[in-house]
């Protein structure tokens, strides 16, 4: 892969990875200082370290309650993200039909609309069907967007597929089902895997609908973390870093699982 | 016989209704009436489109998201593009870069803005302090240090994705681009120039693409850092269609401005999606 290589690595890339790293880092340290607040100036080296604020949030049970929530919406989300988009995109891949490319442009349309505009629509509708403050009120929401950017992916990675392979699945006697089960899904499984990553991903940094459309009982993490490190109120800075640190944690996890799929996601599967 | 592909469509098409069509009709329904005690709707036309084209506060707005995207994009663009590059030109293992660099954007939106406000705290944030010993002293209440702030973190969010991105385009290119450009004798400005960026094309307008959706959306971020303070100074489109649909109450003209957005954002991204070429593809072939 090197071309003019000179060095083994490359000093930009090197000072790019302070630049992302050092607010994260920073975080961890006012994370690892207990009442923080107390004292005075930059510090950049943790003078005493405490797990305490970390442990604040662990046993505290609204926090526990707020992060099982934020995951249970984030997989509810992925489920049906994933069972709505894999015969879309199929269908996008393999059929010509009326309008096909310009419904594959609203799809996009629909990744674009701001959580802000159909923030109060999407009150409504969960109040009609009587789903405000429940995991699915906000795994339905986030459809809006995560559905269009699987679909996207998704349909990059099946179109990689010859379409000889189903003519030849028909001609040797599969079912529609069968074929389904035993040949595409495999063959997509990586696709299948960075859309999951996906999904889970913009579902888990999402937080203005998820805050709209609950109230009590489903309320996510990330939003009682507002509570506590909202913009002019009082704050204990040590415990909201702690916290932040802690929604960092299952993002971080999930990336180094796709890390090698990671790019082709990126690029909604136009970049073979 | 009726296409099959609509029958694979079908759940697709029934969320959808449900999480985008569905709201954006009832956007649209508000945006032509008037809400009276809550429950009592009259039709006005469209003259809450009239209030807000002539309202000075909304254009304001309006001008500084496209500011904002103006200043921010072209900078992500050039830092992603020359970390990218240096990264495929130089690295062997270039997965924990990615994964790093990927980091910003897992993070929750709110944490990024909680992030960048702690940074430039006048007594112990790491940036502040930075400036200080320059000998000026930042100040989150003056307009010029809010808007820098948010634009630092807005780099930080989201230069990552441009990397990402043209990492995987110039992943694409084969190899024998690269060397017949050696063996031709060019430099490596011209390879960049003649070679890449036209490889580059449709990952860039892709980057363009997601990149201009989401600076018209940003909301949560700059709210954190400033509350769209000082005074308006960087309240954009987003905080300012929230703060008249929850806080206001005023539905009607929200609606309108939802509208006014929309239809600017289909357009823009209309033109790039053409450019995108998706159309003239011989390669995706059709039953």
């Amino acid at each position: 892969m090197k071309y003019w290589a000179t060095k083994k690595w490359s000093l930009t890339v090197i000072i790019y990875s302070f630049f992302t790293i050092f607010p994260i880092y920073w975080l961890f340290v006012l994370g690892l200082q207990p009442n923080f607040l107390n004292s005075t100036g930059l510090s950049l080296w943790p003078s005493t370290v405490s797990f305490q604020n970390f442990s604040v949030s662990f046993l505290n049970d609204e926090w526990v309650q707020g992060y099982l929530n934020a995951t249970a919406y984030v997989f509810l989300n992925v489920i049906l993200t994933l069972v709505v988009a894999v015969p879309a995109a199929f269908a996008f891949s393999r059929y010509k039909f009326l309008g096909n490319r310009n419904l594959f442009f609203w799809l996009l349309v629909c990744r674009m609309i701001p959580p802000a505009v159909v923030m109060v629509p999407m009150v409504q509708i969960a109040a009609i069907f009587n789903l405000v403050d429940t995991y699915l009120a906000v795994a339905i929401a986030h459809c809006l967007f995560n559905v269009p950017i699987a679909i996207w992916i998704l349909e990059g990675f099946i179109s990689s597929i010859p379409k000889e392979t189903d003519e030849m699945a028909r001609v040797d006697g599969y079912s529609t089902f069968g074929f389904w089960r035993t040949i595409l899904v495999p063959q997509i499984l990586p696709g299948l895997g960075v859309t999951a990553f996906f999904c889970f991903m913009f579902s888990w940094v999402e937080l203005t609908l998820a805050n709209a459309l609950t109230t009590v009982d489903a309320k996510p993490i990330g939003v009682i973390l507002k509570m506590v490190a909202s913009p002019l109120g009082g704050v204990h800075i040590g415990i909201a870093a702690a916290t932040s640190i802690l929604t960092l944690i299952p993002g971080i996890v999930v990336a180094w699982l796709a890390r090698n799929h990671i790019a082709r996601g990126f690029s909604m599967g136009q970049v073979k | 016989m009726i296409n099959r592909a609509w029958i694979f469509l079908t759940p697709a098409i029934i969320v959808m209704s449900l999480c985008a069509l569905l709201p954006l009709i009832i956007i649209i329904n508000y945006s032509v009436q008037d809400s009276f005690a809550g429950d009592h709707f009259y039709w006005v036309g469209l003259r809450w489109f009239e209030e807000i084209s002539r309202s000075p506060e909304f254009w304001e707005a309006v001008l500084r998201t496209l500011i904002f995207s103006v200043i921010v994009i072209p900078l992500q663009f050039i830092i992603g593009i020359f970390v990218a590059r240096k990264l495929f030109m130089k690295h062997q293992n270039p997965s924990f870069f990615i994964v790093l660099f990927s980091v910003p954007m897992l993070t929750p939106w709110l944490v990024v803005g909680f992030v960048w406000r702690l940074m430039m705290d006048p007594i112990y944030g790491p940036l502040s302090n930075a400036i200080q010993q320059a000998g000026i002293t930042p100040d989150l209440n003056e307009v010029g240090w809010a808007w820098l702030t948010i634009i630092i973190m807005d780099i930080w969010h989201w230069t990552g994705l441009i990397i990402v991105l043209t990492f995987a385009g110039y992943l694409s290119i084969s190899k024998s681009h690269f060397q017949a450009a050696r063996i031709d004798g060019a430099s490596p400005w011209s390879t960049f120039r003649y070679v890449e960026i036209p490889k580059l094309r449709k990952v860039l307008i892709i980057a363009l693409l997601l990149r201009f959706m989401d600076c018209f959306m940003i909301y949560i971020e700059p709210f954190m850092i400033t509350r769209g303070g000082p005074n308006v100074a960087t309240s954009f489109l987003s905080l300012e269609l929230i703060q008249t649909a929850s806080i206001q109450f005023d539905l009607g003209k929200a609606g309108a401005i939802s509208v006014f957005y929309l239809l600017v954002m289909i357009t823009i991204c209309w033109f790039l999606f053409r450019a995108m070429d998706l159309n003239s593809q011989p390669a995706r072939s059709k039953t």
